[in-house]
């Protein structure tokens, strides 16, 4: 699963950011004091394979669904970590950029989601232990299976994480967890199967490719335990920092994130959260709610002028000033008007 | 000018499996001349030329371009003298636009901003793709992929020209077009090709491949007369020469096919 | 499959919106880069239950829609494609956040809806910017963009080396997929061991590519450095396209433009 704008804050999405550009740049490094220079087409067109690899789908026996290659676990397989991070990593940012996949501030948690556990835990810790140097049919595909299953619950382990830290969404962290690991328990599954499939043709026809491949990457334990360490502390030292800064200057920008609070418009917004979530808040109206509609918002916009003294009056919880809410939307509806107009303006005097 | 020869002398090549897919070829080329390397598939066509611009380094034997020798050390001079175009242009167009693609070799080079932008600028020109420049190679038409990648080689200034199949996969009218581009070329040209007809209008010698040996090496128009050397290379007489027999009665002796011909 | 087959079919679309001559168009790519991560971080930097606040930066990309004479319908759709994403997770709030923060009229709206309301609002902006980024500079140009901010030099070659065989493999890929159900009289159903030969193929195929395209490259004097030419410069129109947007965007965190502006009518109504 892709993570979105919409659902991450800015530090969220910051320490991302900082831990996959750490990341790039360390994996970029690799690459270029690795001497082999034929990986620089072999990336390339190995990204490539990953999106025209998505089109081919197998039908997942007994449920008549289909599932398709994700991609972190072959290309780590074909390539070695350095070179696969860097790959899985513009697969992502193709994805971003032109299909809309995540989004741009999301970008640091996808790739760390799909590529850094692939790359850097599943592959090294699992897959080659198991697969060895000399590997057989079945080591293949009992690795691939238990990479894939390992490398897609971390990352959706991290999404979790990512969105409760960010607090836009209001999922509980335990029923998301529920959700999030039984749909990514069957997609790693499914991941598994396709890369095992694909790595035990290549065995049998070109067995050469994955010996080669297996060699040309010469990570002992020792590093890979220094990037998992040194990456997962700098994620947390940014994020750490940037909540520092976002707390220290609250009339500045509210980075709310780290205290998983409203907005500062809300009075009181710290603890808001956790009671709605202990369900204390049981007399809400939610049937109400289901009627409601954008539309329904456009009419009673006109009649609230006279009645917002009264909203202002009571107080619900928690408080907002219902005044300032309307007069909100008023003014919002307002400056997009504005704003359409002065696009259309502009395009005028371009033509 | 004799840094344009090409010479191999008793030429084997063993690949790391095992297969042995040059087997003791000797020739010599010399400036200006245009040569076609014809054989079946599998020949060793494909591995012959693989030496030619060092990117494999023969088990025995020598090869010379010019005064240098291939070895693994020299590969780079050998490389700025020979141009070598792929038979697949979407190999040979990797860069994201056709600028950068033919900038590519001279910035490799080490050539100024200019000298290159410059040397770029006639290598489109003399292709006739200038107006493609800005344009990603996946836009262009199969032909336009063909004169760029030319292009990419001729904006190195190379001496010698090697071309894998330049005719295939092109629609006749973007064939006859290539043909005419080539036979401006003053360079020394090795073609290796299936296209017999093309090697009949565009080269005057011609090398014969088969089984990884030099099975024959003359006139173009002496060889293609010989049915029975063409036949155990796995060949058969371009259609130029086989007559046409709609019009004439030369035609029993061939297998019975369609030729396009309009009288 | 068709899915991914018509997506190609987008991203040629959104370069050949690239090639469009506007003054945004001309502009060097990092400014556009650089005031659109602005953009977004400032988009994002709310509270969850702002939404009234988010509305005024709908300014930037319609301005750069209008300026740029991109399609606006074409881009609205593309983003409206993958809004069920968005659409899915921030759905679930209202049935979390079920506190009523606002009343309208007889209308309550829980606090769940305002987030809901404000996640598809940032999904919207956010999305939509980044639509627009790419439509206005095109992808070769962000990537050169990014080459000059600092990005390393193997990671922007990567992405260029994908865009540039994207096309290739993606029909490679297809014509084995027509030639697979041209044979299988196009069953459905796909078992795991032909799409493992398939994809094994597809693999090898494309290995043997690189290695041609490596002997490309060194044909014409690769030696492990891709060297690329970027005539970036920014000048005065850059600097005061990111400086004037940036500000724009301060002021409309900081300053509540909808609600003064709200305000100031109701009050005159009242």
């Amino acid at each position: 699963m892709h993570m979105a704008d919409a659902l991450i804050s800015p530090v969220t999405g910051g320490a991302m950011w900082a831990a996959t550009a750490g990341l790039i740049s360390y994996c970029s490094k690799k690459v270029k004091d690795d001497l082999d220079d034929t990986k620089i087409p072999l990336m390339g067109v190995m990204g490539a394979f990953i999106f025209a690899a998505q089109m081919i789908n197998f039908t997942i026996p007994a449920t008549g669904s289909s599932g398709h290659l994700g991609g972190g676990l072959i290309l780590s397989i074909i390539l070695g970590p350095y070179a696969a991070f860097l790959t899985i990593a513009s697969v992502l940012t193709v994805q971003a950029l032109f299909f809309a996949d995540g989004g741009i501030l999301a970008l640091g948690c996808n790739i760390f989601n799909l590529g850094f556990f692939p790359c850097f835990i599943a592959f090294p810790l699992i897959y080659k232990k198991i697969a060895g140097d000399n590997p057989t049919q079945g080591k293949i595909i009992a690795g691939s299976l238990i990479s894939g299953i390992a490398g897609l619950q971390l990352g959706a382990l991290s999404v979790v994480l990512q969105t409760l830290f960010s607090g836009i969404s209001e999922l509980p962290f335990t029923t998301f967890i529920l959700m999030m690991l039984p749909i990514h328990l069957a997609i790693g599954i499914v991941e598994g199967l396709a890369t095992a499939a694909v790595v035990v043709f290549v065995f049998k026809a070109r067995p050469e490719i994955l010996r080669s491949a297996s060699e040309a990457t010469p990570i002992g334990n020792i590093s890979v335990k220094t990037v998992i360490i040194g990456f997962l502390g700098l994620a947390v030292i940014t994020g750490g920092a940037l909540s520092w800064f976002a707390s220290s200057r609250p009339d500045g920008l509210e980075w709310s994130m780290a205290k998983t609070s409203g907005s500062e418009e809300l009075k009181e917004p710290s603890n808001h959260i956790h009671e709605a979530l202990s369900g204390v808040q049981k007399k809400t109206a939610f049937l109400p709610d289901y009627g409601f509609k954008e539309p329904a918002l456009e009419n009673t916009k006109e009649k609230i002028g006279e009645e917002t003294p009264a909203v202002e009056g009571q107080e619900s919880w928690p408080a907002v000033n219902a005044g300032t809410s309307v007069s909100g939307i008023v003014g919002g509806t307002l400056t997009l008007a504005l704003a359409v107009m002065i696009g259309f303006v502009l395009k005028r005097k371009k033509y | 000018m004799s840094h344009h020869i090409v010479e191999a002398k008793d030429l084997f090549f063993r690949y790391p499996d095992g297969t042995e897919a040059v087997k003791g070829i000797s020739f010599k080329i010399t400036h200006g001349e245009s040569v076609a390397v014809v054989g079946a598939n599998g020949a060793g066509k494909s591995t012959l030329l693989q030496h030619l611009n060092g990117y494999l380094i023969p088990t025995k034997g020598e090869l010379r371009i010019g005064e240098v020798m291939l070895t693994r050390k020299n590969v780079h001079a050998i490389r700025r003298s020979v141009g070598m175009v792929f038979q697949d242009p979407d190999d040979q167009l990797f860069m994201p636009t056709v600028f950068d693609d033919v900038a590519f070799g001279p910035l490799n080079l080490g050539l100024s901003e200019e000298n290159v932008k410059a040397k770029v600028n006639q290598a489109l020109e003399t292709v006739g793709m200038l107006h493609v420049i800005k344009r990603p190679p996946y836009k262009l038409s199969g032909g336009e992929k063909r004169s760029v990648a030319i292009a990419t080689v001729l904006a190195m200034s190379p001496d010698i020209l090697v071309m894998d199949e330049p005719s295939s996969n092109l629609d006749p009218l973007a064939r006859q077009r290539l043909i005419g581009l080539l036979k401006g070329f003053h360079h020394t040209k090795i073609i290796a090709t299936h296209d017999l007809d093309m090697a009949l209008e565009l080269c005057e010698r011609t090398i014969v491949i088969h089984d990884g040996r030099l099975t024959a090496d003359s006139r173009t128009l002496d060889l293609f007369q010989n049915e029975s050397l063409l036949a155990e290379s796995g060949l058969a007489k371009p259609l130029s020469m086989q007559g046409c027999h709609v019009c004439s009665g030369t035609a029993k002796q061939f297998q019975p096919r369609t030729v396009n011909h309009t009288h | 499959m068709a899915k991914l087959d018509s997506q190609l079919f987008h991203i040629d679309a959104l370069d050949e919106l690239a090639s469009g001559n506007s003054v945004f168009h001309n502009l060097d790519p990092r400014a556009k880069l650089v005031t659109t991560l602005v953009f977004i971080g400032t988009v994002v930097s709310f509270g969850k239950y702002e939404v009234s606040a988010l509305i005024p930066f709908a300014i930037y990309p319609l301005v750069l829609i209008s300026v740029g004479g991109l399609p606006f319908f074409y881009l609205a759709e593309r983003v409206l494609l993958v809004a069920p994403f968005a659409f899915f997770i921030g759905i679930l709030n209202p049935f979390f956040d079920q506190t009523i923060m606002v009343h309208l009229g007889s209308v309550s709206l829980s606090g769940g809806w305002i987030s809901f309301f404000s996640i598809m609002l940032r999904f919207l902006l956010t999305v939509g910017s980044a639509l627009v980024l790419i439509a206005l500079t095109g992808f070769h140009a962000v990537c050169m963009g990014l080459e000059k901010l600092g990005v390393p030099r193997p990671f922007v070659v990567q992405l260029l080396f994908l865009y540039r065989y994207l096309f290739v493999l993606i029909d490679e890929a297809s014509r084995m997929i027509r030639a697979k159900s041209l044979r299988t009289f196009h069953s459905r159903g796909t078992k795991i061991r032909t799409f493992g030969s398939m994809l094994g193929h597809l693999l090898l195929r494309t290995l043997d590519r690189a290695q041609r395209i490596h002997l490309a490259m060194c044909c014409r004097g690769f030696d492990g450095h891709v060297r690329l030419i970027c005539p970036l410069k920014i000048g005065w129109k850059e600097t005061i396209f990111v400086l004037g947007w940036v500000l724009l965007f301060f002021s409309m965190r900081f300053y509540h433009i909808s609600e003064h502006l709200g305000l100031m009518i109701m009050r005159n109504i009242v």
